[in-house]
């Protein structure tokens, strides 16, 4: 029968090593990989390391290092751990693995550069475990979260929902612009607000909801509607996203111009009776709103909600798929819906896709832009039609 | 013939009707047999014997002002989306 010291022998034996002095000068830029314990790695780790505890190697390796091909350091606190790992990594098909002798302990003794991760607390660790179990998103991503600033552009059918996933996800910082108060005919849909809340501002409703449901979260509420003359004040604090629930065109269009003068993507919904759009504006990247719909419909075929009314459900559902293509921007995983407009029908319980691209002449994001500062937007969405009626 | 998606501001001028038929080998012609079967989408769909800027028109999910705008052919069995702007929120 082996002994631990046998098969540790043995194991060093079938599996390559390396000296922390040469895997410092490699340039070949190896994947480092940390099979310690989580409060080993707390203390520090390598530069750009992931981390897989040994006891999780099997199940998570293929997710955390796709490529078989790359390179692999891995190392533990002596080089005795991370030898086992190193022998189970080549059974795994990894071709190229090595062990770093001496581990961490003899990499920092000889001066190599360490780092401290950042890491979340045991009650954030509980909070967000099921976004930490997901290959995607881990520590990482929910640290990103937690430092993301997403601007809401109402908080009203499409803010709500958004709204309360954004905060329940851990998103650290949510801007909400909305002017109104809390109505009784809100609340067939809006439902971060409450019956308790009728007759105050919608922020300061929608800010009560959300810190309740998530106290990480910081929520900025701008009591006052989105106009040429706030709009830049606004921007200025520094959004990574803006999540366009607006009631209206003239903000849409507001929130377009500003949005790519400002090099904000935009997540875009919008709702009508049982039907929905969802599209993300990236400035540069893809088509803006303007090169979507150039003009706005006249005002008679352009009714609100308030005119002609709107599923309660649906939302939920277009504002929650603006959360999803929000959470998906912060984190830079997915195909986020840059250049394609999801319609959804309720009634249908379809989706569907239509294709969208960039005006060359677009007045905006275009080659030779025509408008290059804030117009009139109310003037704008009334058209010449209205214009001429007057 | 030519299955012709309605938006929902637009119905009451097809009766209601979500999606309609025309016939036409491009998409000006569909356009016109489907306002010469619904007259009251005339003037919605129509500006100066053009399409009023604010109706976007996709065939098969593809915008047709980046293919031949009106003169893009229509083949059998494809379908258009009329698809005004929604504010909504």
């Amino acid at each position: 029968m082996a002994s631990y010291r046998d098969l540790l022998q043995r194991t060093k034996g079938e599996i390559e090593e390396i000296e922390p002095a040469e895997a410092a000068g490699r340039a070949d830029s190896p994947l480092y990989l940390d099979v310690r314990e989580q409060d080993e790695w707390d203390e520090g780790h390598l530069p750009g390391a992931i981390h897989v505890p040994r006891g999780y190697l099997e199940s998570r390796i293929e997710a955390a290092a796709p490529d078989r091909e790359r390179p692999i350091v891995v190392y533990c606190a002596g080089g005795s751990r991370s030898a086992f790992a190193a022998q189970t990594l080549g059974e795994l098909g990894y071709g190229d693995v090595r062990s770093l002798a001496g581990g961490y302990t003899e990499w920092k003794r000889n001066g190599f550069p360490t780092q401290l991760p950042r890491t979340l607390d045991a009650g954030k660790r509980a909070r967000y475990s099921r976004h930490l179990l997901i290959p995607e998103i881990g520590e990482a991503g929910q640290l990103a979260l937690l430092d993301a600033r997403v601007l809401l552009i109402g908080a009203g059918g499409l803010g709500s929902p958004a709204s309360l996933y954004l905060a329940a996800a851990g998103v650290g910082r949510l801007g909400i612009v909305d002017a109104d108060v809390v109505d009784e005919s809100n609340l067939q849909r809006q439902i971060v607000h409450s019956t308790k809340s009728l007759g105050t501002p919608k922020v300061l409703s929608a800010k009560a909801a959300l810190e309740a449901l998530n106290p990480d979260v910081e929520v900025v509420p701008y009591e006052e509607r989105l106009t040429s003359e706030n709009i830049d004040r606004i921007l200025a604090e520094g959004w990574d996203v803006i999540v366009d629930g607006a009631d209206n065109f003239p903000t849409r269009y507001l929130v377009n111009d500003a949005s790519v003068w400002h090099d904000i993507p935009v997540v875009h919904g919008s709702i009508y009776r049982f039907e929905g759009q969802v599209t993300v504006f990236r400035p540069q990247v893809g088509p803006c709103y303007r090169c979507l719909f150039p003009s706005p419909p006249p005002p008679e075929l352009a009714p609100s909600c308030a005119e002609g009314g709107v599923l309660g459900v649906l939302p939920g559902i277009i504002g929650s798929l603006q959360a999803s293509e929000a959470l998906k921007l912060t984190l830079g995983i997915g195909e986020p819906l840059v250049g394609r407009l999801l319609l959804v029908d309720a009634l249908e319980a379809s989706f569907s896709e239509v294709k969208l691209r960039r005006d060359p002449d677009c007045p905006v994001c275009g080659e030779h832009p025509t408008i290059t500062e804030y117009v009139d937007y109310v003037e704008f969405c009334a058209g010449p039609r209205a214009g001429a009626a007057a | 013939m030519t299955r012709v998606r309605i938006p929902p501001t637009l119905r009451s001028d097809t009766g209601g009707e979500r999606e309609v038929e025309a016939n036409g080998a491009d998409v000006r012609a569909v356009l016109e047999d489907l306002t010469e079967r619904h007259p009251a989408l005339r003037d919605r769909i129509w500006e100066d014997g053009a399409v009023a800027p604010f109706v976007n028109i996709y065939l098969d999910g593809e915008d047709v002002r980046t293919l031949e705008g009106v003169d893009t052919a229509v083949r059998e069995g494809q379908s258009l989306i009329l698809l005004p702007a929604m504010a909504g929120g």
